[in-house]
């Protein structure tokens, strides 16, 4: 069966003044696939994804999501396309309880409170918030905050979703939980495109990785083929991934 | 566990409205219709500014526009004050509309400093509008007293009940819009503007939304209040005076709350109405240097209002309970 793109990223290029964020980007994120997208700090990742759900203008090149060109559409069109993203810096409702935070996202495909409310349970449980439902979402730990921007974004019921690191702040037990349901979601017919720092957790589930350095594409391959990607060592993996892969 | 909001509202109106008839004093019962009025623009008022963050120092002219429509209407034309309320709930709509989306592309104090201006250019338009006496004002035609024209005599019982069931309109919208989908997107709107749109939210729709329902609210108001009064001009209605009374009451009471625009009149109104007539005229201003120094003590001390103190009370009590409960 012929792999279908959900998310095709054609040259996009990305400038702020004279600092060239994303130089000529070009990837595409299969149907089902999990991809990652990682690179050093200023590497252009969070700007790619602002790009892509509408945040930003790209300066130039095309964004297409299933079959759509969203090029320069608003982000909450981006959103009820299907295709929703979480924050590196986290924006928790803060006002609000968690629950209400989780719920404001279910009513985007549940215009109806008490459905809404019955997609905010189910999500509250995926995350592991339903103890914390009734807290303030500007009272949560980092980790808690984190969870919260997946389960907020999950409410909305995408057909894609777009993770930028996620994992950051959290601990051991925190990342395998996060990498399960990373999994967990594939397997519900999600498309996932991660940012991630963390290779030991984004290695294993990763079905393809893309590498950017300096705001341009250096490697776009199976995990394997990257760790071992001369290119991909020198700007970002460092000798010490690399020495753990190989004895593994 | 969750109590339903609804059951302390129903006693809060309730009570209201037996309220005129246990103390049947003219200076009360015209105090209470202010109240109401007051209460009520500040329900219209929370929406754009208590949920949706967009604060509104313009208030007035929407006001002041539901005044107007009815009063030429009437004054012109003779057409009943209430056809002249529907006209001018949605004259007051759409000018919300026009004026307000460019100011949405305008941040934080930008926007609040924007709708100053906007009720000051309308105030500036009527004064020099001749159509409409200017800045003489119109005396409004005094005609037999009916429910048609709005107008009662001999008691004011019957304003009473107008301004309480325009008062439980706003209650009933504020409180619908409070609990579902369009008050969750406004308060993620105040909250993030951002992660609002990225949940699928089109931010900019939204505010127009709050927007218009607050104008239309306000202008219903405005009618009400002219044909009580009798008596408009520019000057009283398009004043900062009647925005800021209803940004300090609401602030006062609790932003974002249906309850807080109640507490909040509860406290403001009384106290100008009764300083009004102790001292004479507009009451000097003693009302706003009180109100005032109620509002920095409020601002220092729980800048979430009276309802925000409160709730915190009882979070701290319920903390308590939990970590007994813990033990
Ligand atoms: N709004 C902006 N205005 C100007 N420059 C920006 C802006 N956003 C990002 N940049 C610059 O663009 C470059 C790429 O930043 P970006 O945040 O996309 O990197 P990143 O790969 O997400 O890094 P990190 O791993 O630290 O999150 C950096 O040099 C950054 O300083
Ligand atoms: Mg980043």
């Amino acid at each position: 069966m012929m792999p279908k793109p959900m998310l095709e990223i054609k040259n996009v290029t990305m400038k702020f003044g004279n600092l060239v964020a994303n130089q000529d980007v070009s990837f595409t994120v299969n149907k089902g696939e999990i991809v990652s997208l990682i690179g050093p700090n200023g590497a252009g990742k969070t700007t790619l994804f602002n790009c892509i759900t509408g945040f930003y203008k790209p300066y130039s090149g095309k964004i297409i999501f299933d079959g759509e060109d969203i090029t320069g559409k608003t982000p909450y069109y981006v959103a009820k396309l299907g295709l929703t993203r979480t924050f590196q810096i986290v924006k928790p409702l803060k006002d609000m309880t968690v629950k209400e935070n989780i719920l404001t996202g279910a009513f985007l495909r549940n215009p109806v409170r008490a459905q809404a409310e019955k997609v905010a349970q189910e999500i509250l449980e995926i995350v592991h918030l339903t103890d914390k439902s009734d807290i303030l979402a500007g009272s949560l730990t980092i980790a808690d905050k984190k969870r919260l921007e997946i389960g907020r974004a999950l409410a909305t019921d995408p057909k894609m979703l777009m993770l930028d690191e996620a994992m950051a702040g959290l601990n051991q037990t925190e990342i395998k939980e996060a990498m399960d349901l990373c999994l967990k979601l594939r397997d519900e017919g999600i498309t996932l495109l991660i940012v991630e720092h963390i290779m030991e957790a984004i290695m294993p589930i990763s079905d393809r990785v893309v590498v950017l350095n300096a705001g341009k594409k250096i490697a776009d391959d199976v995990p394997e083929k990257v760790t071992n990607n001369e290119e991909v060592i020198k700007a970002y993996l460092g000798e010490r991934y690399h020495a753990k892969s190989k004895k593994s | 566990m969750k109590k339903s909001k609804i059951s302390p509202l129903i006693i809060i109106l309730l009570v209201i409205l037996v309220l005129p008839f246990i103390k049947a004093d003219i200076n009360f019962q015209h105090m209470l219709i202010i109240f109401l009025i007051f209460a009520g623009l500040g329900e219209a008022w929370n929406l754009i500014t208590g949920f949706a963050g967009q604060t509104s120092f313009g208030h007035a002219a929407f006001f002041g526009i539901g005044a107007y429509t009815s009063t030429i209407l009437f004054y012109k034309f003779s057409i009943s004050p209430w056809v002249g309320m529907l006209v001018g709930i949605a004259v007051s709509t759409l000018v919300a509309a026009f004026v307000s989306y460019p100011c949405f592309k305008l941040k934080g104090h930008y926007f609040a400093i924007a709708t100053m201006a906007i009720a000051e250019i309308t105030k500036q338009l009527f004064i020099s509008w001749d159509y409409v006496e200017g800045a003489t004002g119109i005396m409004i035609p005094i005609v037999d007293e009916s429910l048609a024209s709005m107008q009662f005599h001999t008691s004011k019982i019957p304003y009473f009940i107008i301004a309480y069931c325009l008062f439980v309109i706003s209650i009933l919208i504020a409180n619908y819009i409070e609990k579902n989908r369009m008050g969750f997107y406004l308060k993620a709107i105040r909250e993030s503007n951002e992660a609002a749109e990225s949940i699928g939210i089109n931010t900019t729709v939204y505010k127009l939304y709050a927007m218009m329902v607050s104008a239309a609210l306000s202008a219903a108001f405005g009618t009400l209040y002219a044909q009580y009064i009798l008596y408009i001009d520019p000057f009283m209605l398009f004043s900062l005076d009647i925005s800021m009374k209803i940004v300090l009451l609401t602030v006062l009471g609790g932003l974002g709350n249906i309850y807080g625009p109640i507490i909040g009149a509860a406290i403001l109104i009384p106290l100008s109405e009764y300083t009004r007539i102790f001292f004479g005229g507009t009451g000097k201003g003693i009302d706003l240097i009180i109100f005032g120094a109620l509002i920095v003590v409020v601002a220092c001390f729980e800048p979430r209002g009276i309802l925000g103190a409160f709730k915190k009370k009882r979070k701290v009590e319920r903390g308590a309970y939990d970590a007994k409960a813990n033990a």
